[in-house]
């Protein structure tokens, strides 16, 4: 099998597992107990907090362990836009990057219910956020601003300094939050997002397990828990910690860290390598946003004269795993709400398919993938209507 | 072995149908159309229908995809349909949905894909005769869908795998239940797939601005007004809301005047119906053989003859309705149909 989808979930390197094990079956402790037992999986729970934190550059008491992802992001917007509401009820609005996670965007809408005023800000076709919509689009009543730091689809980095700029200029009181989730792997997490209150991150996008994600948290800023409970996670977020799942993240996001330079060098030139051979192999294949700003492991692409639908079957059918716009549950393939929000034609849209690269992808896997994708898009390309 | 694709809905034809395929040794890939329905629907497209023709294909072992023709269910089903009914016919949306989306855009995808033949869970027959391939009636006449699929042509039935033909319903729940398939007992989808809470009328009501017209006698005579033609088909009697002592039926629907016309049984009654969009499979029948006309998906057939678009009934028939589908059999065998025109003066 050809993995090209790292994006969506990428495998656990094999030092988090290890880190893990020992959690699942020898120390049942819960940390929240006073007993020894207790006491192993909190000195563990906590030397992972300290250890995220220390990658992160942030205070462990910063550190908010949550199920996933999208928890995260659901935490950071609804939570921050009602303790905003709460504390000055004339900040009523929230402004996001028409181009973020499904996660970022629901949470937003959910708002609307609460009265809240949402605006999605379009993209460049670069797959940058429109700098000069989003200026217009905060007003002194902005109570949140998301926007993420890499797009999960295109690879496209955010200008998020940029960003928080004009958010501290236009609207000081205003929350900042950044999913991070597609960028641990190639971005210092810390420096990239530097200036923001609420960072988003997912184990399983660079390493760990799924069903665990961390809210970085800055000191001081007021947050309502989605999950009440009996006050863990500082309040934040009650339950009882996925302390195996936690110590496993910690080591992936520390290995990831440690190793970042080498690994985007390395990801790049195989990134590099199969977009070059697409293009020489194939007449019609486009890039979908500013390629210099793409991360190392993205490679989005139109492959004119196919459906992305048909061709992701296509592939599948010879072991090559890629995606295309945001698959939901079912499966079902919509045109990407990312390319159109960026102003890519819809039929543009509908013939781009993800390869996504990651810690696990081999010379080997691009050989491979150099050697069928070309055949698989042509015999297509041949038997179109 | 062939490779075949095999359209599966999550019920339990379509369930049955793959498991047999697969049983005989072919390669078989399943496939869920998405078609209708967004976010505010079912909750982004995570239909349990999916779930369960997923949960299916997981047990057969088979690959499983889902093709998302929502856009076009719209503009060749949905928006046909409505239209149709704004202008005083009556369309068959199951019919144009197998013609445009399953042998129509999936089948198309299908020979992209290099799949031999398109499969379904349909109650139908395929058979070889010496002029070509030709659909026939189920061996479960109560079941037999032959109807909805009457406008395939050649092409497309050459394409095409019908596993259920030789099986009754009874037949194929006791398939799915000796393979242990989840869908074994769901109950079975009767209405318009399209339209669910609220029923026919609200739904063309929120799509179809209000006109409110007359309703007259075959004199001409107005008993009543009603506020949208898209409300009434030839042949109704139900809800006409004219209360004249005897039954009424809508006899005619004139979209262009507002009108709607009711009369008794026998002002219903014609002895032919014109067609257009005719297929009719290989050498067009001489028009002294006995055929006969089905005008509905459980409609009895009934003696005619065919020349060229025109079918006569060997009896007086109530009038089908514009837009419907007549299906033409010579026995079990179809040998075409077309879709009924408003021209049906006597």
């Amino acid at each position: 099998m050809i993995y090209l989808d790292h994006a969506a979930s990428t495998p656990m390197r094999p030092d988090a597992v290890a880190a893990m094990l020992p959690f699942l079956a020898e120390h049942p402790g819960n940390p929240s107990g006073s007993h020894g037992a207790s006491r192993v999986a909190k000195t563990a729970l906590e030397a992972a907090r300290e250890d995220v934190a220390d990658v992160l550059g942030c205070e462990p008491r910063e550190v908010v362990f949550t199920g996933s992802g999208s928890e995260s992001d659901n935490l950071a917007v609804k939570a921050a836009a009602w303790a905003a509401h709460e504390r000055h009820t004339e900040l009523d609005g929230v402004v996001v990057s028409a181009i973020e996670h499904k996660a970022v965007l629901g949470a937003a809408h959910r708002l609307t219910d609460s009265g809240c005023r949402v605006a999605e800000v379009a993209a460049t076709l670069a797959g940058t956020v429109d700098l000069e919509r989003l200026a217009r689009a905060i007003d002194d009543r902005t109570s949140v601003v998301s926007v993420m730091t890499v797009n999960n689809e295109t690879g496209v980095v955010q200008p998020l300094q940029v960003v928080a700029a004009i958010v501290r200029e236009r609207a000081p009181h205003a929350l900042l939050h950044t999913d991070a989730v597609q960028a641990p792997q190639w971005l210092d997490i810390g420096a990239a997002t530097r200036g923001f209150d609420l960072v988003s991150l997912s184990g399983h996008k660079f390493g760990g397990p799924k069903g665990v994600g961390v809210l970085v948290r800055r000191d001081g800023v007021p947050l309502t828990p989605l999950i009440e409970g009996g006050g863990h996670e500082h309040g934040l977020r009650a339950g009882t910690q996925n302390v195996a799942g936690i110590v496993a993240f910690a080591s992936a996001l520390r290995f990831t860290h440690d190793n970042r330079d080498t690994e985007r060098a390395r990801i790049a030139m195989l990134r590099d390598r199969l977009e070059a051979a697409l293009a020489d192999n194939l007449g019609g294949v486009t890039a979908n946003g500013d390629p210099d700003l793409r991360v190392e492991g993205a490679l989005h692409v139109a492959i004119d004269g196919v459906e992305a639908e048909t061709l992701l079957v296509a592939l599948d059918g010879v072991g090559v795993c890629a995606a295309s716009g945001s698959a939901c549950s079912s499966g079902a393939i919509d045109p990407s709400h990312v390319l159109l929000a960026m102003g890519v034609a819809r039929e543009r849209a509908l013939s781009s398919i993800r390869m996504s690269l990651g810690w696990a992808s081999t010379d080997a896997d691009i050989d491979a993938a150099i050697e069928r994708i070309p055949t698989v898009v042509r015999r297509l390309r041949e038997r179109a209507a | 072995m062939s490779r075949i694709l095999v359209a599966m809905s999550g019920g339990v034809d379509s369930s049955v149908a793959a498991a047999l395929l697969r049983a005989d040794g072919h390669d078989v890939t399943g496939v869920t159309l998405k078609l209708w329905g967004g976010p505010q629907d079912s909750g982004c497209c995570a239909v349990s229908d999916v779930e369960d023709a997923r949960r299916v294909a997981a047990q057969l072992d088979i690959p499983h995809y889902v093709f998302n023709f929502s856009d076009d269910f719209e503009r060749s089903v949905v928006d046909p349909y409505v239209l149709a009914h704004a202008t005083g016919s009556t369309p068959n949306p199951c019919v144009a949905c197998n013609r445009t989306m399953k042998w129509g855009r999936l089948l198309e995808r299908s020979r992209q894909l290099g799949f031999d033949y398109l499969a379904t869970g349909h109650h139908a027959r395929l058979v070889t005769t010496a002029n070509g391939p030709r659909l026939a009636r189920s061996v479960d006449a109560a079941k037999d869908q032959s109807y909805v699929l009457a406008l395939l042509t050649e092409s497309q039935l050459s394409d095409t795998m019908l596993p259920l033909g030789e099986l009754t319903k009874t037949e194929v729940r006791a398939h799915a239940a000796r393979l242990g398939l989840r869908t074994a007992a769901k109950a079975e989808s009767m209405d318009v797939c399209f339209i669910t809470k609220g029923g026919r009328q609200a739904f063309l009501g929120a799509r179809v601005p209000r006109a409110p017209g007359s309703i007259v006698t075959p004199d001409g005579v107005e008993v009543a007004t009603h506020d949208g033609v898209d409300r009434f088909t030839v042949g109704q009697r139900r809800g006409v809301g004219v209360a004249l002592g005897e039954r009424r039926f809508v006899i005619d629907v004139n979209a262009h005047t507002r009108t709607v016309t009711v009369g008794g049984r026998n002002d219903l009654l014609r002895d032919r119906v014109h067609l257009t969009d005719t297929t009719i499979l290989g050498t067009p029948p001489s028009r002294d053989v006995v055929l006969a006309a089905q005008m509905s998906a459980h409609g009895a057939p009934v003696d005619c003859t065919v020349e060229g678009d025109v079918v006569r009934f060997a009896a007086p028939q109530p009038r089908v309705a514009p837009g419907q589908v007549v299906a033409i059999y010579d026995g079990d065998i179809v040998l075409g149909a077309g879709i009924a025109l408003s021209a049906d003066a006597a």
